[in-house]
């Protein structure tokens, strides 16, 4: 477990050091993603070092955005005067934009002939 | 006896009591979704805050002190995005035959996801400040703020439409899927990160592994993209 916390730990502030020292739009965490990717290329041995920890952390991802969810509850008077509208412009955005990445990935799919196996 | 004034000021100064709280309401949340065979509607991020929620009014507690708790749960999202590289490398073959639909599925849900956002707050009359904390919103929590602050909107509300959106998400992945017939787990969990960052993410994880290693992926690569494209979105629609 502390081998797998000091390996995405270390990579985060890998990637927190680079991102801020370069100025890239890229976030922190996201370039430490990568940075575990290109570790595991060079050691594919190391996943099933990374995986039990890791299996616990994604089973409980949802946990993780609870302090957030909060926050909701936090800023509420500012959700009263927009509050409908808001819900409405977000429920019909997600829905849009779900129906366009999956309307696109299928499509494209079956136009370079790879269909689903 | 210690009086119960003096205990609770004490437990007020110290994370334990908001952090306990915090994993005992995900508990219960958790708990009762699975009873339910986790059903869309039954959200345990949606639970927990609904839990939670009534606690710290009951005893006034405001959100700073409740996050001072909370913070050390919040900033394991930064390692979880990390973690996300397993799931992306156990299915490295098949994403490699599908780089095509991957890159044109992210532009094309990401433009959406922001541009709707941005043409239906105007088309509702909110006010500006409002239209450019909501143009993030689709992607992760901290990517989305630092989006929010560049363009002049407010953190604070971005934070909340985040977390909205990646709930609404969540909630209607499963029966739009499944009312429009698609039963590649890829398609549906790569759209769900899209739209709905972490918390679609997770989601999809409770429903299928294959599902939920794409929606990782799309979450990674829309966090990229959003960072890109709402700046100019902004630009081109306000």
């Amino acid at each position: 477990m502390l081998h797998t916390l000091g390996i995405l730990l270390g990579c985060q502030l890998l990637g927190e050091i680079t991102v801020r020292g370069f100025g890239f739009a890229m976030p922190g965490p996201v370039l430490g993603l990568a940075l575990v990717v290109l570790l595991l290329g060079v050691m594919p041995a190391l996943a099933e070092k990374l995986r039990p920890t890791i299996t616990v952390i994604l089973a409980n991802l949802s946990f993780l955005f609870v302090p957030a969810g909060v926050g909701v509850i936090g800023n509420f008077e500012v959700l009263l005067d927009d509050g409908l509208a808001l819900l409405v412009i977000l429920t019909l955005s997600t829905v849009l934009s779900m129906l366009a990445t999956v309307g696109t990935f299928l499509g494209v799919r079956h136009l370079t002939g790879n269909r689903a196996t | 006896m210690t009086d119960v004034g003096n205990l609770w000021s004490y437990l007020a100064t110290t994370p334990l009591i908001w952090l306990t709280t915090t994993i005992l309401a995900y508990l219960v949340a958790d708990g009762v979704a699975r009873r339910l065979g986790n059903p869309p509607w039954a959200n345990p991020v949606l639970l927990s805050v609904l839990l939670i929620a009534p606690v710290l009014w009951l005893t006034r507690t405001d959100y700073t002190t409740y996050f001072e708790g909370a913070q050390f749960i919040h900033f394991m999202l930064g390692p979880a995005t990390v973690a996300l590289a397993l799931p992306l490398w156990d299915n490295r073959d098949t994403i490699r035959t599908s780089v095509a639909p991957i890159v044109l599925a992210l532009l094309a849900g990401s433009i959406v996801a922001a541009g709707s956002a941005i043409l239906l707050a105007r088309a509702f009359g909110l006010p500006i400040v409002v239209l450019l904390s909501l143009a993030p919103k689709s992607t992760t929590a901290p990517v989305a703020l630092g989006i929010s602050e560049a363009i002049g909107g407010l953190p604070t509300l971005t934070a909340v439409l985040v977390i909205m959106t990646g709930i609404i998400g969540a909630v209607t992945v499963t029966p739009l899927m499944n009312l429009l017939r698609i039963s590649d787990w890829r398609a549906r969990g790569f759209a769900v990160g899209v739209a709905a960052h972490g918390i679609g993410t997770a989601r999809a994880f409770q429903v299928n592994p294959v599902a939920g290693a794409y929606a990782g992926i799309a979450m990674a690569l829309n966090a990229l993209l959003t960072s890109l494209i709402v700046p100019v979105l902004v630009r081109w629609l306000i």
